[in-house]
């Protein structure tokens, strides 16, 4: 039985004699990147020409498809094959798993007349150019029988339950704790749906060679990407090689495949050439999925020193019809406060907008848009500080469960923070610091984020140069996967970094998770470290039982391994002396991580303070992120200026979340109003003023072998909650209602007279 | 249509049909993926390249209309073994993450700095005043180009770091 108690010993990553674990080094990948020579899935160059794939998607929400004509987009010059439902290729049915360990079922395209969700799509075209298939794709007649579409969020909250399997979490009694409170805050929040908006819209380029299908797709997870379409095609799994190696962000939408995956391998076997299929912008927002739309209660009791008696957090949510995804916003609260008495819980209706998913940091990255906010107002409340509210109420352990923290910084990440940031020149009184036209005002609020560990492996070869290959079915979607495996295989192996390859995105290469909950880095690096490990012990053996060494006859034990050379005190040789002779072909070796079974003994989850001031001009509403700083602890940090990267873009993230990212329903169709970049509004260069991130020491011993935990989703947890209390400090209106347009802001203001 | 463009130096024939962009003109006829597609509605900047020298999106416009232009595309400006500068500090900066962007990015900041050093005003411009290399006027000129990534503070410390060398 595995246990944290296994990843105690001293390992090359822990050691870190070549100084390269947590180095600033760029990226491994950045000159393909930086000169346009990466190749993302659209842009990979097939053996032969490709045709192209264009798709229709349903113009209701909810219905039947009526009528088909496909007659004048079947004679649109240069069209190639139209497909609807009525004349689709056969494809496995839904969900089916002809091999019971697929990671993910049949998911076919075309499937049938029925219609789940506005833009669903519902006709391909294919043609031999990207322009005769547009065209054809716009003479796709179809009709419909359409349903009254069940969208309206707001106006379903009562039909909400609990999620199947769930249930609202109680210590204690919270309504007596809550009511003999002196002090109470009790407010409701409001956060929109969110799209993904990666900037590589989903997108890829399928061909067969022989029987085996080569599938370039953009996608965070390989195993179930490369399953699930075996099963939908009904190949044998092996049948399919899946490919993802330049990924244009992810964020958790491209945490599944979508029909354009499905589409091009099926347009690719039916015309026998390869196909490329991708969607367009306007496609992504409806045919992709998005974060729910939440309503956010949260009813905070405290006694008057600030020591919270009771707290709530009930969430209420959507997701599609046919969908099980429930947004988790209440789940990160359960950690993060002490309160003897406790409730928090969610509700799901399900309705028929598209699939809701994950999207960076869910849970989180809602939930703190109102608990942060919360504390924020009952400090108010209580003439306290945000900061020392949030002090004390720090948890000796787990407020719920009781279990030890692995490592707990919170309060650090806040002190630092306040001083870094020079908190202490916030005037806690709002609306008194007018600079100009701006109303200038600070706030800050807690990140927590969940860590995780997932089973993976790698395989580590060194070839007669002394070369490190490292290979793994993991995906680098922006996040540096690249980068940090490279340097683990270095420091581990002690080569420089130049004889380090990293192949990743490969579904035949030992299989990982792919990218997601921030789990990444610390579950691909971990197999990695191990494989590594196993590399060593291999070439150690090698060595010393290879009569032509210098080190024969040594303990395998004995042997270091850097800066290229293999040595046992001065008897020493390089690698690629000893690999070219006494393994010219190479050698390979695989590692593996399994989360230990111990770990849940231990609340493990990685923190952070945001600061922020903000610019309010009363006039029109506007608010100016002016300056920005969040401090984090999250375990080892692998690569200082990667893992920045990534908390900074977090920080970003929560900045659209309070100030402008969000899709509003047409209830009339079921439709989503924002559907581009013009529309949806992603934070721009301009949005953002000084904005920077710090990241404490620390070594989280319980995470997994490495003490490294994830930072990508960290980021954003919180970000926007500090946002939106800088505003209140500003110019004293408070917004429950996620973004803070100028709109809303403005009612405030002239309802208080400003 | 027949239609020739000069591509990062290179005279380029072509038979187009004309409702081609320049963008897919580029990526789907002459390989030159390295120009993006983020959009295809002028509304991202992942497909900015430099006609005769001035940054434009290349989705929004025909690749007939421009026989015999220049166009600089992100392969024209370096190469992953010679980098131009302004490539140098993106690496050196972590001035992105996905890398979609990236290319826009750099190829806008070409034609912006050019812009900016013919004197051309932004809004951050003081009336009368000569534009300098400030956060502030990167920030406003850069906004055409969005990086989901949020690469945004990395950006414009590679930009102000690439300036320099360049001076
Ligand atoms: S692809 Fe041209 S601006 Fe977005
Ligand atoms: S680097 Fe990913 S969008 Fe800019």
């Amino acid at each position: 039985m595995s246990s944290v108690h296994d990843w105690t010993p001293n390992n090359p990553v822990k050691e870190n004699r070549s100084g390269l674990i947590g180095k600033p080094v760029d990226r491994y990948e950045g000159p393909l990147k930086v000169t346009g020579t990466a190749p993302y899935a659209y842009e990979v160059q097939p053996p032969s020409p490709p045709a192209y794939g264009v798709m229709v998607g349903a113009a209701i929400a909810a219905g039947r498809i009526t009528g088909v004509d496909i007659a004048e987009a079947e004679a649109t010059p240069g069209v190639l094959v139209v497909w609807t439902h009525l004349n689709a290729p056969p494809q496995a049915p839904r969900g089916t798993k002809a091999h019971p360990r697929s990671s993910a079922g049949s998911r076919p395209a075309l499937e049938s007349d029925r219609i789940f969700f506005f833009g669903q799509p519902v006709a391909l075209v294919v043609g031999e150019t990207l322009e005769a298939a547009t065209a054809g794709a716009h003479r796709v007649k179809l009709t419909y029988a359409a349903d009254t579409p069940d969208v309206d969020f707001r106006a379903s909250l009562d039909r909400a339950v609990s999620p199947s399997g769930e249930e609202d979490i109680e210590v204690g009694d919270f309504v007596r704790g809550f009511t003999s409170s002196p002090i109470q805050v009790d407010e409701t929040w409001e956060t929109p749906i969110q799209n993904h908006c990666q900037m590589e819209p989903c997108a890829s380029t399928v061909w067969f060679e022989g029987e085996k299908c080569i599938a370039h797709t953009s996608i965070q997870m390989v195993k179930p990407a490369q399953h699930g379409l075996a099963e939908t095609l009904g190949l044998p799994r092996d049948d399919v090689h899946l490919l993802t190696r330049y990924i244009g962000g992810g964020f958790g939408g491209k945490g599944q495949t979508y029909d354009d995956l499905i589409l091009a391998a099926l347009a690719a076997k039916a015309l026998g050439r390869p196909v490329k299929v991708a969607y367009t912008r306007q496609q992504m927002m409806h045919g992709t999925i998005h974060r729910p739309a939440t309503v956010m209660q949260v009813r905070l009791g405290a006694e008057k020193d600030g020591r919270l008696n009771a707290f709530s957090m009930m969430t209420w949510t959507h997701c599609h019809r046919e969908g099980n995804f429930t947004e988790h916003a209440s789940n990160f609260a359960r950690a993060l406060y002490a309160a003897p008495n406790r409730l928090t819980g969610h509700r799901l209706v399900k309705l028929d907008l598209p699939g809701a998913g994950p999207m960076r940091a869910p849970g989180e990255a809602s939930g703190t848009l109102a608990l942060e906010c919360a504390m924020d107002e009952l400090a108010e409340k209580l003439g306290l500080d945000p900061v020392e509210l949030r002090i004390r109420n720090e948890p000796e352990t787990d407020p719920e469960n009781g279990r030890p923290f692995s490592m707990r910084q919170l309060v650090r990440c806040l002190r630092e923070g306040a001083q870094q940031f020079g908190w202490d020149r916030r005037l806690p009184t709002p609306g008194l610091v007018r600079e100009g036209r701006w109303l200038v005002g600070m706030g800050m609020a807690t990140a927590i984020r969940g860590n995780f560990l997932l089973p993976a492996k790698c395989s580590f070869t060194v070839d007669a140069d002394g070369v490190i290959t490292v290979r793994q079915g993991m995906t680098d979607i922006g996040t540096g996967t690249y980068t940090v495996l490279a340097q683990i295989a270095a420091e581990t192996l002690g080569v420089p970094l130049g004889h380090v390859k990293v192949e990743i995105g490969d579904s035949e290469f030992p299989p990982a998770p792919g990218s997601g909950g921030q789990f990444g880095a610390a579950t691909a690096g971990s197999a990695a470290l191990a494989a590594g490990q196993n590399l060593r012990t291999a070439i150690a053996e090698l060595a010393t039982g290879d009569e032509a060494s210098p080190l024969f006859g040594g303990r395998p034990v004995d042997v270091t391994f850097q800066d290229g050379v293999i040595a046992i005190e001065n008897r020493s040789e390089t690698l690629a002396s000893l690999i070219s002779r006494a393994a010219p072909e190479g050698l390979t070796v695989e590692g593996e991580i399994k989360p230990a079974q111990d770990a849940r003994e231990w609340s493990q989850q990685t923190y952070g303070g945001h600061y922020c001031e903000v610019g309010v001009d009363p006039v029109t509403g506007e608010v100016r992120v002016r300056r920005m700083l969040g401090v984090f602890a999250a375990g080892r940090i692998l690569n200082a200026k990667t893992a920045r990267s990534q908390l900074t873009g977090g920080m970003i993230w929560g900045i659209g979340s309070a100030l402008t990212e969000g899709n509003a329903v047409d209830t009339r169709y079921g439709s989503l109003i924002n559907q581009d970049l013009a529309q949806y509004l992603a934070p721009v260069q301009a949005d953002i003023g000084d904005l920077d991130a710090i990241m404490l020491d620390e070594v989280d011993d319980k995470a997994n072998p490495m003490g490294v935990k994830g930072v990508g989703e960290l980021g954003n947890s919180g970000a926007g909650a500090a946002v939106a209390n800088a505003i209140y400090n500003a110019c004293g209106v408070r917004v429950r209602d996620y973004p803070i347009t100028p709109d809303k802001l403005l009612a405030g203001l002239i309802a208080k007279g400003l | 249509m027949k239609t020739t463009i000069h591509v990062n130096g290179e005279a380029r024939s072509l038979d187009l049909d004309p409702r081609t962009t320049l963008l897919d003109a580029l990526r789907e006829h002459l390989k030159l993926t390295g120009s993006k597609k983020g959009c295809d509605h002028g509304q991202c900047g992942a497909c900015t390249v430099l006609v005769n020298g001035v940054r434009i999106n290349s989705c929004l416009s025909l690749a007939v209309m421009h026989d015999g232009d220049a166009v600089t595309t992100i392969e024209g400006v370096g190469t992953p073994e010679h980098l131009h500068p302004i490539q140098t500090a993106f690496l050196t900066h972590d001035a992105y993450q996905c890398g979609y962007c990236t290319p826009g990015q750099i190829c806008s900041t070409i034609g912006m700095l050019s812009e900016l050093s013919a004197g051309a005003p932004s809004q951050e411009t003081p009336p009368g005043a000569a534009p300098v290399l400030s956060d502030a006027e990167i920030r406003e000129r850069m906004s055409g180009n969005i990086c989901r990534c949020s690469a945004y503070p990395q950006i414009v410390a590679a930009i102000k770091d690439a300036a320099k060398v360049m001076a």
